[in-house]
């Protein structure tokens, strides 16, 4: 049975296949159905191989791929308890979000095109999480990213879409840049790029603190900057949002950007090895969960609140890896992956019923419209938000008592990852009301035309909302009095990472408990607040806009990060090669070769002027040239 | 058959093109079935090739005449694992090349052909000679066909950029010839044979005074030709004015002939020059790389971004050799041929909207992939080729050369992996104003689609750029042992340099490094 594992990406990619090549044959209806079954058949085989696992990992090796020297890499297939968990996660995500798009695109003329790329995006997704070796890995991370790159640009006659995907892809291959070089380094050091050679090998080869393989580390990391979207390279995530939506939630919030979570906790043992490079992440992540959030309480656009909470969440979970709380940071990447899938695909919903209005200024009051939409949205609005007992609650609080409680920690990461659930309740609530809540701002014309979406995707909506309540209970902690069932079931993945690292003190469970209490409290805060400025209409936003227009101009433009990297990056950059292409390669080389060309012209020329025909001259030649003769005889001979 | 197979396949294009100067040169279609038959035979006739090759075998389908015994000179081809993909890419190329022509070239269609098959001769010939002097004399023959094409049927500009080409070249095989009747001299002063024979002159220690000067000679040859960073400027005003065919076997084959020279010729013939000299190819190989991708963004001409791009790649090609081990030396010989396949294929999608455009500018376009779905298919999986995706062959090839290289020139690697990210750069932008966007210019609504005949010129290309991509093995496993061969003689130099310099210390077995890292690999 568990032979069959490489089947589990192979299905999406024959749905690939057929709608690529004969999409153009098949009806609509046809097309959505070959996209949704395959997907499906790889959820089902990824719950059948989650079951027949039991204890130990299970390697399977279909075919060799490349062999050079000592340098051999194979298409093999690692399935453990992260594997599966991801595995499942991913196909069961994208599934759903195949559904959807069956309704959402349903008017869309490439139709057939868009599940063909669907579907190879959960391909590469698949065989990025069920790799046994880096090159396999990569080959599914840059997949990933090519696939964003048609998704995101999928209205390629938008300028705009094909910026976002360019964008897209080149800051995910600035990443790549080091994840390259970070297995380079893996192979030499190593001489292999399997995981379980590599990570069992690596405890024996360094200790603690090397400076290679906190070097190894920070490569790889970098690499995950650009896929999970971290300071500095997160920039094209939140003009992804060109996207169509379901994209989005595929892409942007349950899979491809969890990828570098993915692959830190992966090499768990490698991050357990260097201090180093666990203290980047944990700040890294930190730093962009707080960043991100401030971004995201001034987007007008409801996708692009999204997009920066996003950003937000994945520092989250970067955190978590910082401060060496890996199953944590698998868990909330799990939650996540519903609740903010459902996020997406709600605004979707909304997007769609407005007939492609994002701007929630011209929202309002589609409660009423919109039924199922805003009873799911609520749902998942509440999750993120971190209301006791759904699924973003307990895995955000697992993520927060790590970063408080772990000897990698510290108070001031505990800190900032709540002022962070704080702004997130609060944007979340301000949106939530903006859109839900309050007079319609659209059209009368519109409202007439405003209807709740068809079954196809409300259905999801409604599966995902229940996963998002529920979905953390396998979590659940055991202060409140849980099992922890995930940790246990992830234990045996994180085992030998947390055999190098230094035991923390065991803390009473008041601690727990109060710390618990003040998080949900500021959290419970930040509703508040919104509830007061954005359901109660007051005008209190608009005299803080007025009265520190600086500040808000300022975050309203996302800090000047895209100018400034724009300034500071692209434009040396192109115009250094205008420069190259116009001085060096055309006046200096071309110059010195028709210059060199010309030379031996003109000396051609030179020697072939006294060879005119003209007695006259030769003869005057010969004289000069008796004359010198004599002359040089003479001063020789005297 | 064995020893007549190289034969054949030298002398049947030359043939055939023969017989086609008899041919009335009104009768167009005929010609183009005619040339397109003779180059198909020939290419089925190469495969039988790659079915006889013994993997590690050394030298096959080895035929020798002596041509003058006086001057030690004879006619003798044989191939290994180095130059036996090269035969094949040639002959796979002339086929796509001659049939991608059948609507681009409408005047003196004859004589066109006769000089692609020309051409071919030269070529082969050119990979699978193993006698100097015969190894020249194929080389200057590929000139003479290549100077026609581009200079009758190239475009506005094509007498500047075909005389430049025909100088840079003369300029470099000068000094190679001078070089080889030098090398013969000191092979005759030593054993008192005159010959020109590869074989006897690899088993030859040349003196290391004299090494310096010869590689040098070798080298600028072989530098102008790949092109190596700074004698590039000849590539593209040749590839923009060159016609598509001529394009493709200028990219994919003729640039090939540098970097086989350097792993056939100048590296063996001359390892201790080739050591001295290797930290300035490493610094010209990367800048080659980075300086062809950044110019190449810049540029407004489709076929002029695609040149610079080439100087990018076979920066990388060289940079896999002076990895100096069989990693990055497997990487380098199969970036050649992925080169081959996925600029030749550039080449000819550039040259197929040409035809139907006559402007190859890319402010030109815009909005294509609405107006021409399946030309927009084919160039972006040739573009992500050209950009190295993993599971296509560009990736195998540069990972290979990179990986290899980061063990000896970690700082070069480095910047070569830098090269990746740009190269996705230029290429995507490139293709985003081409392709993406409004059609802002109604003359590219009425741009017609890929016929048959060019699906059916793509899809071999297409089909070899995912077998490399996915399942490299069968190309490096018969490779690997021709190249251990170069290596090794380089290894042996090293050797001999690294006793002469440490003579009390380290002789002996404990010469070996004591160390967790693999033993093969060298590092100058």
């Amino acid at each position: 049975m568990l032979n069959t594992i490489w089947l589990i990406p192979v299905f999406p990619l024959i749905g690939f296949m057929i709608n690529g090549l004969f999409g153009r044959r098949l009806t609509r209806y046809g097309s959505g159905v070959l996209g949704c079954l395959t997907v499906f058949a790889s959820f089902i085989l990824s719950l059948l191989a989650m079951l027949f696992l039991g204890e130990g990992p299970h390697r399977f090796t279909l075919a060799e791929w490349i062999v050079a020297g000592r340098f051999t890499v194979s298409f093999g297939f690692l399935l453990d308890h992260l594997s599966a968990v991801m595995a499942v996660t991913v196909s069961g995500v994208a599934f759903l979000i195949h559904v959807y798009s069956t309704g959402y695109m349903a008017q869309d003329e490439r139709f057939s095109r868009y599940f063909a790329y669907l579907n190879l995006f959960v391909f590469f997704m698949l065989v990025l999480v069920l790799a046994d070796n880096f090159l396999l890995l990569y080959m599914g991370w840059e997949g990933v990213g090519l696939c964003s790159y048609l998704l995101i640009g999928f209205w390629f006659q938008k300028d705009s879409a094909a910026n976002a995907g360019k964008k897209a892809f080149i800051v995910n291959r600035i990443g790549d840049f080091g994840f390259a070089l970070g297995i380079m380094l893996i192979f030499w050091k190593f001489g292999s790029v399997y995981f379980p050679e590599v990570f069992a090998a690596a405890p024996e080869m360094f200790v603690p603190g090397d400076t290679l393989v906190t070097a190894i580390c920070l490569l790889l990391f970098l690499g995950a900057t650009g896929k999970s979207a971290q300071i500095p390279l997160y920039v094209w995530l939140p003009d992804a949002m060109e996207g169509p939506t379901p994209v989005s939630a595929l892409i942007h919030a349950a899979t491809m950007v969890t990828a570098g979570v993915y692959m830190v906790a992966r090499c768990s043992v490698l991050f357990a090895l260097s201090p180093t490079a666990l203290l980047v992440v944990a700040i890294i992540g930190a730093a962009t969960a707080l960043f991100a959030a401030t971004m995201a309480t001034v987007q007008n656009d409801i996708k692009r609140v999204l997009a920066y909470s996003t950003i937000s969440q994945l520092g989250y979970m970067f955190l978590a890896c910082g401060v060496a709380a890996f199953s944590a940071a698998i868990f909330h990447l799990m939650t996540h992956a519903f609740f903010k899938a459902l996020l997406f695909l709600g605004a979707g919903s909304v997007i769609h019923a407005l007939h492609h209005e994002q701007d929630l200024r011209h929202m309002g009051g589609l409660r009423k419209y919109l039924p199922a939409t805003f009873l799911t949205f609520g749902v998942a609005t509440l999750a993120i938000s971190g209301f006791p007992g759904l699924a973003g609650f307990v895995s955000k609080d697992e993520i927060l008592w790590s970063s408080f409680a772990s000897p990698l920690g510290g108070v001031a990461f505990w800190v900032v990852g709540v002022l962070t659930a704080g702004l997130t309740a609060f944007y979340m609530f301000r949106l939530f009301f903006l859109a839900f809540y309050g007079k319609s701002r659209f059209s009368e014309e519109t409202a007439t035309k405003v209807h709740e979406s068809p079954m196809s995707m409300t259905g999801p909506l409604v599966i995902l909302g229940i996963l998002s309540f529920v979905g953390g209970w396998i979590g659940w902690p055991k202060v409140l009095g849980g099992g922890n069932s995930f940790e246990h079931y992830l234990a045996p993945v994180f085992a030998a990472a947390e055999e190098l690292l230094p035991h923390g003190v065991n803390h009473a469970h008041s601690t727990e408990f109060l710390l618990m209490g003040l998080s949900v409290g500021i959290a419970l805060l930040g509703f508040i607040w919104a509830y007061r400025w954005y359901l109660r209409g007051s005008t209190a936003p608009e005299n803080l806009k007025n009265k520190f227009p600086a500040v808000y101009r300022l975050v309203q433009n996302k800090y000047y990060i895209d100018e400034f990297y724009h300034l500071v990056i692209v434009r040396p950059i192109v115009g250094g090669s205008r420069w190259l292409w116009k001085y060096f390669d055309e006046l200096v080389i071309d110059g010195s070769v028709n210059g060199l060309a010309a030379f031996v012209r003109q000396l051609g020329q030179a020697g072939a002027q006294p060879q005119n025909g003209y007695f006259r001259g030769y003869a005057a030649t010969f004289a000069l040239g008796s004359v010198a003769v004599l002359a040089w005889l003479i001063y020789v001979l005297s | 058959m064995d020893s007549t197979i190289l034969t054949f396949l030298i002398f049947w294009p030359l043939i055939t093109a023969g017989v086609l100067t008899l041919v009335r040169s009104d009768r167009h279609d005929a010609i183009r079935i005619y040339a397109l038959v003779a180059t198909l035979l020939e290419f089925v006739a190469s495969l039988y090739l790659l079915f006889a090759f013994e993997t590690g075998a050394g030298y096959q389908f080895v035929a020798r005449w002596v041509w003058s015994d006086a001057l030690g000179v004879s006619y003798q081809v044989g191939i290994d694992g180095i130059s036996l993909f090269l035969v094949l890419l040639t002959t796979f190329l002339t086929v796509i090349s001659v049939w991608a022509s059948f609507a681009g070239i409408k005047e003196r269609v004859k004589g066109y052909f006769i000089a692609f098959l020309v051409l071919e001769a030269g070529m082969v010939g050119t990979f699978c000679a193993t006698d100097l002097f015969l190894f020249y004399v194929f080389w200057e023959l590929m000139l003479l066909p290549m100077y026609f094409l581009i200079g009758i049927w190239g475009g506005v500009n094509r007498i500047y950029a075909t005389i430049k080409f025909v100088l840079y070249t003369i300029t470099g095989s000068l000094f190679m010839l001078v070089a080889i009747i030098y090398t013969a001299n000191v092979v005759h002063q030593h054993t008192g044979v005159w010959t020109f024979d590869l074989m006897v002159w690899s088993q030859f220690d040349i003196p290391a005074a004299q090494q310096l000067w010869l590689f040098l000679a070798f080298a600028l040859a072989f530098a102008i030709k790949v092109p190596l960073f700074p004698f590039h400027t000849w590539l593209p005003d040749a590839h923009v004015q060159a016609p598509t065919a001529g394009s493709i076997i200028l990219a994919g084959v003729l640039l090939k002939m540098g970097t086989y020279g350097f792993l056939r010729f100048a590296i063996p013939l001359f390892p201790a020059a080739f050591l001295d000299a290797l930290p300035y190819l490493v610094v010209l190989s990367v800048i080659g790389i980075i300086y062809g991708a950044l110019v190449a963004m810049v540029q407004k001409d489709i076929k002029s971004l695609v040149a610079y791009s080439s100087v990018s790649h076979l920066g990388f090609v060289m940079l896999g050799m002076c990895a100096l081990n069989t990693i990055g030396f497997t990487g380098s010989l199969l970036q050649q041929l992925n080169h081959g396949l996925s600029t030749g294929a550039l080449f000819l999608l550039v040259g197929i909207i040409y035809e139907r455009r006559h402007t190859r500018l890319i402010a030109d376009y815009g909005g294509l992939f609405k107006v021409v779905p399946v030309y927009g298919v084919f160039f972006m999986i040739t573009m992500l080729s050209s950009v190295g995706l993993p599971g296509t062959n560009g990736f195998v090839g540069e990972f290979l050369i990179l990986l290899g290289a980061f063990r000896s020139q970690t700082i070069a690697a480095v910047f070569g992996t830098a090269g990746i990210v740009l190269a996705a750069g230029y290429m995507l932008w490139m293709f985003q104003r081409v392709f993406f966007g409004k059609v802002t210019n109604p003359e590219n609504d009425r741009v017609t689609d890929m016929t048959l005949r060019e699906r059916a010129v793509m899809v071999p290309l297409i089909v070899m750029i995912f077998v490399i991509g996915l399942y490299p093995k069968p190309f490096l496993e018969r490779m690997e042992p021709a190249l251990q061969r170069v290596l090794s003689r380089v290894e042996q130099v090293r050797i001999v340099r690294e006793q002469a310099l440490t003579p009390t210390l380290f002789v002996g077995p404990a010469a070996v490094p004591v160390t967790n890292e693999p033993e093969e690999d060298i590092r100058p």
